[in-house]
């Protein structure tokens, strides 16, 4: 039950309570618990909106930083993270494999703003080794979904 | 000048949803949910196989019966999903679609005189085709209070010294409908005791909500009386690529097989490599779609309840059909002040038969937001019509 609950609204997140226990032919108490129960576990972790920022006209910058760090004694890539992912302005840390350790995601108004956070805060980090910031120009697609187009139904609209 | 057309294609009527099909186009704002074929894309996995086949330079004619390759995988396939198997040589044949196997199938079958059983509602092409093949199409009244299943009381009143063919059309387009395995070991028996053949169009036997299909071919003594016909419109959401396949006996596939051969050559190249993929590694997609449509076909039953429109529940397909008799109303005209009041777009059943009178096909293969407007739209006209 968990996972079809899941699947659906990893897709769909604001559909109503009632109408998802149609659809998965149970009644709202069980999915009702079963999500709240979720959320207590941090199973689920929040319930986002995909936004087209450039549609509004509000400029964003998003930049994809790779960081080689240090772990230090004691310390670990968790703290290193942490220490991170604490800044407001960091938006996700992941750590990785391949040639460099995490890979953050940064949020700002500006281009400037965004270098900024990385030469002031992140780079003098202590265990931070080097960063190289990617910009992002483009999104085409985001969280599974194709961000510019909408799909239109082109099927012949009476088929027997 | 002589008249240039034949009286038996002049005789046949064209198909009944034209009529909607040109105001729907023309209507801004119309939802339709008049369309048989999913709302998926093909899986992208599938067409990618499609590309690089072409990209390969694999544009040329496959023989006649279709790829080898894929002659073995649909026979892995059916085996695996129904129990039923085939020889990949000589008791497969990959066609355009399931309705050119439907069409090939009683041409290679059927004598001047031979009558057809054909259980309505149904999908419309049986009877015409029957017809062209030179057939005598006799049409079973399916009821409603056997959830459109056909009875072995049915077919048995349907028989006479001259049937030959029954076309069996479950699950069922228009109705939504199934046969299950008891209901099959009754047809089965009269087939045998009459000594007839079966047609068994099982094309959207991936998409049933109950229990896994059966075919009748499974059935003891029926593999070599039936030709099973499917394809990978419906489960791998391929309409467009126009690809079936047409199993049974080799006797009766040889001579399928010459008309194939001289009417068609083989099916698309692109097409049958695309298959491949899909039945090596489309299971997943198949079992995800069949859940979407098993959401969609609750929230649909749960609408009708809701507003009181009576409708029985079906297991299959992605259609609905409920009951409309309690407005007083034949189902083209409901349908044309359903599509004129509410710019909704319904499929008339009459269009799958006459015995489709006072009922409507209603398609889930439309997104549940989709789903949701119109079953609004319904729902307002029907309180509209309960308080005039």
């Amino acid at each position: 039950m968990r996972e079809k609950i899941l699947t659906f609204i990893e897709k769909n997140s604001r559909i109503d309570l009632k109408e998802l226990a149609i659809v998965l032919g149970v009644d709202e108490a069980t999915v009702m618990n079963e999500l709240e129960q979720m959320e207590e576990e941090r199973i689920i972790c929040g319930y986002h909106t995909l936004i087209d920022w450039d549609k509004v006209g509000i400029e964003k910058v998003t930049a994809l930083i790779e960081v080689r760090v240090t772990p230090q004694r004691g310390m670990g890539f968790d703290k290193v993270a942490e220490r991170i992912y604490n800044y407001p302005e960091v938006n996700s840390v992941y750590l990785i494999s391949g040639g460099f350790d995490f890979m953050v995601t940064i949020e700002g108004k500006t281009l400037r703003e965004v270098s900024q956070f990385v030469s002031d805060k992140l780079s003098p980090l202590d265990s931070i080794l080097s960063t190289k910031t990617n910009f992002i120009l483009k999104k085409y697609k985001d969280h599974g979904t194709v961000i510019a187009e909408q799909p239109k139904d082109e099927r012949i609209q009476m088929i027997p | 000048m002589r008249d240039p057309l034949n009286k038996t294609i002049v005789n046949i009527q064209p198909s009944g949803i034209r009529k909607f099909f040109d105001i729907v186009g023309e209507m801004e704002g119309a939802i339709s949910l008049g369309v048989g074929e999913p709302d998926f894309d093909t899986p992208w996995h599938i067409r990618d196989e499609g590309i690089y086949s072409l990209e390969k330079g694999r544009t040329h004619y496959t023989s006649n019966a279709g790829l080898k390759e894929l002659k073995i995988e649909i026979d892995k396939f059916l085996t695996r999903r129904y129990g039923i198997s085939y020889d990949p040589n000589t008791e497969i044949m990959v066609t355009v679609g399931g309705s050119e196997a439907i069409d090939i199938a009683m041409r290679a079958m059927l004598d001047p005189g031979d009558e057809v059983l054909i259980p309505q509602p149904s999908y419309v092409s049986y009877v015409p085709c029957a017809v062209l093949a030179n057939g005598t199409p006799v049409i079973i009244e399916l009821q409603e209070k056997n959830e459109f299943r056909l009875t072995a009381e049915e077919l048995e009143a349907a028989i006479t010294p001259k049937t030959k063919l029954l076309v069996l059309p479950f699950p069922n387009n228009p109705t939504g409908a199934v046969m299950e395995k008891a209901d099959l070991e009754k047809i089965a028996e009269v087939v045998i005791k009459h000594d007839l053949y079966v047609l068994s169009d099982e094309i959207y036997s991936e998409l049933t909500y109950l229990e896994n299909h059966v075919s009748i071919a499974s059935l003891p003594g029926m593999w070599e009386r039936t030709i099973v016909i499917n394809g990978f419109s419906k489960s791998h959401a391929m309409t467009g690529w126009r690809l079936g396949y047409a199993c049974g006996p080799a006797v009766i596939l040889k001579q399928m097989l010459k008309i194939h051969q001289y009417a068609i050559m083989c099916a698309p190249t692109t097409s049958q490599y695309a298959a491949v993929e899909a039945l090596r590694n489309g299971d997943d997609d198949v079992k995800a779609m069949r859940e979407e449509y098993d959401g969609r076909r609750r929230y649909l039953l749960h609408r009708f309840k809701e507003m009181g429109l009576s409708c029985f529940e079906p297991f299959g397909a992605f259609y609905m059909f409920p009951c409309i008799k309690e407005f007083g109303m034949t189902s083209d005209e409901f349908a044309t002040r359903l599509l004129n009041s509410q710019k909704l777009a319904v499929v008339p059943g009459t269009a799958f038969g006459d015995c489709g009178e006072g009922f409507l096909r209603i398609s889930y293969a439309y997104s549940l937001e989709n789903l949701k407007k119109a079953m609004d739209r319904l729902e307002a006209f029907i309180t509209e019509l309960r308080n005039a």
